[in-house]
């Protein structure tokens, strides 16, 4: 059984790039581009591990956070969060806010992808 | 007989005599001879300007009308010389030591160099005198007209009389009163002049009494015997009337403008006041000799309505003693110009010293006040006030000659002038007596003197009605003036003189204790007071300190607290129990250099040289003091100046301070704005890179796309990275603009075609006018196109309708160029307007084809560059935007 991935990140060609990524792997991946609505999808798919942008057009990738930790049954979902700002405040924050793991745009596809297969065991 | 024309000519010939002694005994004091003029004679015969024509020619009729009544006028100068030297030494002594030139001088001196309180003086000592020359000048044309009425001639009108004298009596005193400004005020040539005028007046009485005695009675014995018996009945010797008048005249000997001057401001040795003191009298009892037996003649030989006044005149005259009559006349001429002359010239001093100069000084404070200017100005207006002093005189004499007797207005003159004794003896012995009680006091008394004497002696004029005389002002009778209270004393004199001196001095004392003296006035009074202390305080005089005098000192200028500590510190070093040290050399040393801290040790030494002792400031020790003080005051305003700039400095450091936190807080934002606007194409290129690399068998097609990615992210970044830096180039103003001018047609033309395949490719509608578009612009075209491509693209993104139309209208409006830019979409909500120029917001990103947000912010750094501006003017119909081009920089339409 594929386990299932959900990404929400609003910039096409990176959803693109870690889809193929994913898919490659043999996870199945579902993508959300945009902030509102993020945490709903989420929760209809509840899927097994989530990759979350920081940056969103219409929500804070922590607000998200919050609301996925809310969310009844994924208290514990892994979580991985992307930033472009790369910024230890953003870390630190994404850590209070109940993130699996952090990791600074751009990004070694290996890296990501051992982070990801490491979260989901 | 002597003729009018020879009585002028005499007068006239004496007045020259006068000049030539004047002018003679100058030029002989400057070179030092006849040393007889420095004797105490000539001082001496100087105070008998006190024997005025009142005096000489009233003296007879006061006696013929009260007996000895006229004793008192002599007897109360004599017990003041005899009986209070020491009070007229003191005097002298203080007007050596301060350089008192009047006796407003003296007063404002010893209250703080009270500038009001010399004013006051001054105008009390002009009311006071004013009738006195007055009086002067009657006894003059009454003189004149006996003369002339005697030979027969017609009478000259008195008026003109009075007038001819008060003028040459004016520039007598003129031409040597103020014939050069010294110091001291002393005149030489005056003083001599008026000491030849008293012998000639002694010599003009005594003759006339000899004559009388042995001329027309036959001794001694024969003229007391022709005395009417009434004379001595009449006269109610010791009474109060009679001690007033020895009280009055003692008080007017020191209060007296002109005596002050003579004793006081004319005195060259203290010494010569040993002489006067008994020679004075002297002058005084044989200047009251032959009264009597004048008067008892007159009574007896001349007819029953004969003035008495004038007896001394008409006497000689009567027995045809032409030679013995003339000298007389001589004689009350004499009495009478050297009064006005010492008088004008003491009036003038006070009156320039004390109103003129000030006033001057005030009004032109930028003036150097060493100049010659005020030397100059000094001069012209003694003169004038000798003038004014002359002609008031004169004035009052039109208006009230003729009118009561002449020792009634003499009498009332000195009245006035004695409302200073209590604020003069009070400075002199009382440490407590203040600035404010003199001033009251003389007020007061003024007040007083003026209401119950001064006006209803001229039968009230105008101020006073008959009525208000009678029964008081609004019929109060206890407020009437010559019965207040109703106390009921019936001499008007006796009754002015004890209210206005009563009250005065009760004001004066009462007012005392009320205050505090200030510091300088508590300096001066040690100095009037201790005057005769004068041994430096180096040698060890301390017996004229107290203790409290320091301690006074030290708090004004140490503090309070700071004082007492030091003198609690003396005291225990002394081995004292009681808080107070006693007032050791040592100590005053100690305080000295306590105080040199404070103010310098020129200024310490000066007033602890006052404070103990009276030691005389020397002129040096003053111009150092004066030093100190400039340099001190100069120093504190440099430091005032040195912390102004450096407040100033602080706040612009403040203000950058502040300015560059805000910059660097931008500037972090921006880096930040900036990092994640880089990252993010640079992720894509990585990723896709990164699979690329992995060779995994990709279909061709797949390769490419990801291949097309890689590149387009990387045109991205590139495009990014010039937006920034072109940003800030143009934020800086560092821009380089290629201006030239063009068509702006051909402008438009440019950055539509570069938008045209978008345009095309969403089949959108472009409109512009062609024919507004014909105006050549001096601008940069490739930025300008630009900004305009920048907008096209915008809406054509944005505008969200099918098909979209983008209209780009030009025309003028205010004399500027507009360019606007709009599209059919729903425009832009008013809470965005905001923060669509905004550096790397959501919203300019949204709005910006193709960057990172940075199009809107570029476009508007462009235009702000060449001289306009661009602003979203977005109505309900769609996203506008309008650019403003100066016209001077746009020319006018290219004629087609």
């Amino acid at each position: 059984m594929h386990e299932r991935v959900l990404l929400i990140e609003d910039e096409p060609h990176i959803v693109e790039a870690l889809s193929f990524l994913l898919t490659r792997e043999g996870l199945s991946v579902s993508t959300h581009a945009d902030g509102s609505n993020a945490a709903e999808t989420a929760a209809r798919l509840t899927p097994d591990l989530v990759i979350l942008d920081v940056m969103l057009p219409g929500k804070s990738g922590f607000d998200i956070l919050n609301e996925i930790r809310g969310t009844e049954g994924m208290a514990d979902t892994p979580v991985l969060m992307l930033t472009a700002k790369g910024q230890s405040r953003d870390r630190a924050a994404a850590q209070a806010a109940g993130a699996s793991m952090f990791m600074t745009k751009p990004f070694s596809n290996r890296e990501i992808v051992a982070n990801i297969k490491a979260l989901l065991e | 007989m002597i003729s009018f024309n020879v009585l002028v000519s005499i007068c006239l010939l004496y007045v020259l005599g006068l000049f030539a002694v004047a002018y003679a005994a100058e030029r002989w004091a400057e070179t030092g001879r006849f040393a007889i003029l420095r004797s105490p004679l000539i001082y001496t015969l100087s105070i008998s300007v006190y024997c005025t024509a009142w005096t000489f020619y009233g003296a007879v009729g006061s006696a013929a009308r009260n007996g000895l009544e006229f004793v008192a006028i002599y007897l109360g100068p004599t017990l003041v010389f005899v009986g209070w030297w020491w009070l007229l030494h003191k005097l002298v002594r203080i007007g050596r030591v301060q350089r008192i030139t009047s006796i407003a001088d003296l007063l404002s001196s010893r209250y703080g160099k009270s500038g009001g309180l010399a004013v006051l003086v001054t105008v009390l000592a002009v009311v006071g005198t004013t009738p006195y020359i007055a009086l002067q000048l009657q006894s003059m044309t009454l003189s004149f007209a006996v003369f002339t009425t005697a030979t027969g001639a017609p009478a000259p009108s008195p008026t003109v009389t009075a007038f001819y004298v008060a003028a040459g009596l004016a520039v007598f005193t003129i031409i040597f009163g103020t014939r050069n400004l010294d110091a001291n005020e002393r005149h030489h040539g005056v003083v001599t002049a008026i000491a030849v005028e008293a012998v000639v007046k002694l010599a003009a009485l005594l003759s006339v009494g000899i004559f009388v005695v042995w001329g027309v009675a036959s001794g001694p014995a024969d003229i007391f015997a022709r005395m009417d018996p009434e004379l001595l009945q009449s006269s109610q010797v010791f009474n109060t009337r009679w001690l007033t008048l020895n009280f009055l005249s003692a008080c007017a000997i020191i209060c007296l403008p002109r005596m002050f001057q003579v004793i006081v401001v004319e005195n060259a040795n203290e010494r010569h006041l040993a002489t006067a003191s008994w020679a004075f009298p002297l002058y005084l009892f044989l200047m009251s000799l032959f009264v009597l037996p004048i008067a008892i003649a007159g009574q007896s030989i001349l007819a029953p309505d004969a003035n008495p006044d004038l007896f001394v005149l008409t006497v000689p005259l009567d027995q045809g003693q032409q030679t013995l009559a003339t000298l007389a006349f001589l004689g009350g001429f004499s009495s009478a110009t050297s009064m006005v002359i010492v008088a004008s010239i003491a009036l003038s001093t006070m009156m320039s010293n004390h109103i003129v100069l000030p006033l001057w000084l005030r009004m032109n404070a930028s003036r150097n006040p060493a100049s010659d200017d005020v030397r100059d100005l000094l001069l012209r207006s003694r003169r004038l006030s000798i003038a004014v002093v002359v002609a008031l005189g004169y004035v009052y004499f039109q208006f009230n000659g003729g009118t009561g007797a002449l020792a009634s207005i003499g009498l009332i003159a000195f009245l006035g002038v004695a409302q200073v004794l209590p604020a003069l003896l009070g400075g002199l012995f009382w440490h407590s007596a203040t600035r404010p009680a003199a001033i009251a006091s003389i007020c007061t008394g003024f007040f007083i003197w003026a209401y119950t004497l001064f006006i209803p002696s001229f039968g009230g004029a105008a101020l006073m009605g008959p009525e208000t005389l009678q029964s008081g002002p609004f019929g109060i009778l206890w407020l009437a003036p010559q019965n207040l209270l109703g106390v009921g004393i019936t001499d008007p004199l006796v009754h002015a003189v004890f209210w206005s001196l009563g009250l005065n001095t009760l004001v004066f004392i009462s007012v005392s204790l009320l205050t505090t003296p200030s510091a300088i006035e508590r300096l001066q009074s040690v100095q009037f007071i201790n005057v005769f202390g004068q041994v430096s305080p180096r040698r060890g005089i301390t017996r004229n300190t107290t203790i409290e005098d320091l301690l006074v000192l030290a708090q004004r200028i140490l503090g309070r607290e700071e004082a007492m500590t030091l003198f609690k510190a003396q005291a225990r070093h002394q081995g004292k129990d009681s808080p107070l040290p006693d007032a050791t050399n040592e100590l005053i040393a100690t305080l000295e250099r306590e105080i040199a801290g404070s103010v310098g040790a020129a200024a310490a030494h000066a007033m602890m040289a006052q404070v103990t002792g009276g030691a005389e400031i020397s002129f040096e020790d003053m111009i150092a003091v004066a030093d100190e003080t400039a340099q001190i005051m100069e120093y504190s305003a440099r430091l005032e100046t040195q912390s102004k700039e450096l407040e100033q400095a602080a706040v612009q450091l403040r203000n950058a301070n502040a300015k560059l936190t805000e910059l660097g807080a931008q500037k972090d934002t921006f880096l930040s704005q900036v990092s994640h606007e880089l990252r993010t194409p640079m992720t894509s290129i990585r990723t896709f890179s990164e699979i690329l690399q992995d060779g995994d068998t990709l279909d061709p097609e797949q390769l490419n796309h990801f291949a097309t990615i890689i590149h387009s992210e990387s045109i991205r970044l590139t495009r990014l990275l010039d937006d920034i830096l072109d940003l800030s180039f143009m934020e800086n103003g560092r821009v380089q603009l290629n201006l030239e001018t063009v068509p702006l047609h051909s402008i438009i033309d440019r950055a539509l075609a570069t938008t045209q395949a978008q345009a095309n490719e969403l089949g959108a509608v472009i409109r512009r006018n062609t024919t507004a578009e014909q105006v050549t612009l001096y601008t940069d075209p490739d930025r300008l196109s630009q900004v305009l491509i920048n907008l096209v693209t915008n809406a054509l993104k944005h505008c969200g309708t099918t098909p979209p139309e983008v209209s780009v209208l030009s025309g003028l409006h205010m004399g500027k160029l507009v360019i606007t830019v709009a599209d059919n979409g729903k425009g832009i909500s008013e809470d965005d307007i905001d923060l669509i120029f905004e550096k790397f917001s959501k919203l300019s990103k949204k709005f910006t084809s193709g960057s990172a947000g940075l199009g809107l912010p570029i476009s508007r750094e462009i235009v702000k560059n060449l001289g306009g501006t661009l602003v979203y003017a977005g109505s309900s119909k769609g996203a506008v935007f309008r650019i403003t081009l100066p016209l001077q920089a746009a020319e006018t339409p290219v004629s087609a």
